[in-house]
């Protein structure tokens, strides 16, 4: 059993609770167990940094004062803007002492991005083995959005104008990966509520591109993309007239359905556009679990 | 765009012949030295190829483009680049930061634009988005992690829309949006409460927003 520092964020508390449990789920399979951090504060998120700059590093950078305390070496984040947010916190800190190496004992944890934790090729053969059911038949577009990715001075992501991490589990899971162009085009965040206009004009957008690349579900590891997606999904389609029917669907619940999880179902069952039609119809569910 | 143009001295379209011939502006660089010193932003190294704005998926909603107010913050022109929508509706995506050839942190002059212009008082082109920054934080305030089922409540009697969403239908949209999370047991009733929530409330209350953290 590995030991790692977990950092839900606010999300996953409320609005992401189908990735949560989820990502609860499918990390304890794994043999990831997961610590939370003690009385971890929200990271500050798009707020902090547009308005109040120093609160959006001091605010990671007590999350990470107390993630320290677990002693763990690695930290899993699956929302990508608290991902970016702890990231730059760290990156502040080497600014301002680039020679100081940290004394022993109290070196911060590796922050990953939890798509990026679970597609190493240690993590890939772990999911491939429990594999129950291949997702044959099924193809998706894999949408990473920004924060996991970009910038890559932040993220250290290597692949960041093309990320695989998302790709190679569903590949892994037996789906089809398809190539699109819109991997890390941006959702919007935000905007969909302040300036909903520009932020659903934004989510249309993506949307277009992947039923034009023949998506029949969408997946995802952030929660905010996932939110934007599929929330206003019908919206989108009211006000334009179009359909699509995606299902936005997070990469944890995919290896659930693959690993035949009686709890997948229950997961599923909270997202606005229902999943279970298109996999039933492909004959990847038995039903509602 | 003609006048911006004349500012900018910029090569777009065809106000261009007429613009070389104009007596450009005499640039005032000590607001650029101010954001070379609140950096690391390179904002000087901007050569204007235009590959961030290329790229940005918001570009689409904004009065000034991103390598125009990169422009125009480098001739020291505070008060176009202040007063514009584009601070406020970048979407902080990184893609122009990401790209751009000569390293200028676009996406984070943006923030810091939106903070100067807080700091002088400058109402914001859009409030809205304004509103809903600050009602995020005060949000924190509270319990020091986001509580969900507040949040958009307080946005809209904030930014003042309740009247205008119940007119236009928005209102009954967003309700049922949320009787709809609230039913699928994704919206708690109640905040959860950090046991350090008056050490977030310290650090939310710093008197100088944009001051470099220690
Ligand atoms: S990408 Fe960089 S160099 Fe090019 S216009 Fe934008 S800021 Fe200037
Ligand atoms: S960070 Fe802002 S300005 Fe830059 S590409 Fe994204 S939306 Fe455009």
């Amino acid at each position: 059993m590995m030991k790692a520092t977990y950092y839900p964020g606010c999300s996953l508390e409320g609005v992401a609770r189908d990735y949560a449990d989820s990502i609860k789920c499918v990390c304890a399979l794994m043999d990831v167990e997961l610590q939370e951090i003690p009385d971890w504060n929200c990271c500050g998120a798009t707020a902090a940094h547009s308005i109040n700059r120093r609160a959006s590093i001091e605010l990671p950078r007590r999350n990470l004062r107390l993630a320290r305390t677990l002693g763990n070496p690695d930290m899993l984040v699956p929302c990508p803007l608290c991902f970016n947010r702890l990231k730059t916190a760290v990156h502040d800190l080497e600014l301002r002492n680039p020679c100081s190496e940290p004394p022993q004992g109290l070196e911060f944890p590796k922050i990953w991005d939890l798509a990026a934790f679970f597609a190493t090729d240690e993590k890939l053969e772990k999911i491939a083995s429990r594999v129950q059911k291949r997702l044959e038949g099924l193809s998706v577009v894999s949408y990473y959005g920004c924060m996991a990715s970009r910038p890559p001075y932040i993220t250290g992501a290597p692949d960041y104008e093309n990320p695989l991490s998302l790709d190679k589990i569903v590949k892994t899971l037996g789906a089809t990966p398809i190539d699109w162009p819109y991997k890390t085009d941006c959702c919007g965040a935000s905007l969909i509520v302040s300036m909903p206009g520009a932020g659903l004009k934004m989510v249309e957008k993506l949307l277009d591109m992947a039923r034009r690349f023949g998506a029949e579900a969408v997946v995802v590891s952030c929660q905010m993309c996932q939110g934007n997606l599929d929330m206003y999904q019908d919206r989108i389609e009211a006000d334009t007239g179009k359909h699509y029917g995606l299902p936005i669907i997070y990469f944890t619940e995919l290896i659930g359905l693959a690993w035949r999880l009686a709890e997948a179902g229950g997961w599923l069952s909270r997202h606005f556009i229902d999943p279970v039609p298109l996999l039933l119809r492909k004959g990847l569910m038995a039903g509602r679990g | 765009m003609a006048e911006e143009a004349r500012l900018v001295g910029s090569s777009y379209g065809a106000e261009n012949a007429e613009m070389v011939r104009q007596p450009v502006l005499s640039p005032d660089f000590d607001f650029l030295y101010k954001v070379e010193a609140s950096g690391p932003f390179n904002a000087s190294h901007c050569f204007q190829c235009r590959k961030c704005t290329n790229g940005c998926p918001v570009s689409f909603a904004m009065d000034i483009f991103p390598d125009r107010i990169i422009r125009l913050a480098i001739l020291g022109q505070t008060a176009e680049v202040l007063n514009s929508r584009t601070i406020w509706i970048c979407a902080s995506c990184e893609t122009c930061s990401t790209r751009c050839p000569n390293g200028v942190r676009i996406a984070e002059l943006m923030d810091y634009f939106k903070e100067l212009a807080v700091e002088a008082g400058i109402r914001p082109a859009l409030p809205a988005v304004a509103v809903f920054y600050r009602t995020f934080l005060d949000n924190l305030k509270l319990t020091g992690r986001v509580f969900e089922a507040g949040l958009l409540p307080t946005y809209w009697v904030r930014s003042r829309q309740v009247v205008s969403m119940f007119k236009s239908g928005e209102m009954r949209k967003n309700v049922e949006q949320a009787v709809k999370l609230f039913m699928k047991k994704r919206l708690s009733a109640l905040p959860g409460a950090v046991r350090g929530r008056g050490e977030i409330r310290s650090i939310l209350r710093s008197s100088r927003p944009h001051g470099r953290s220690q």
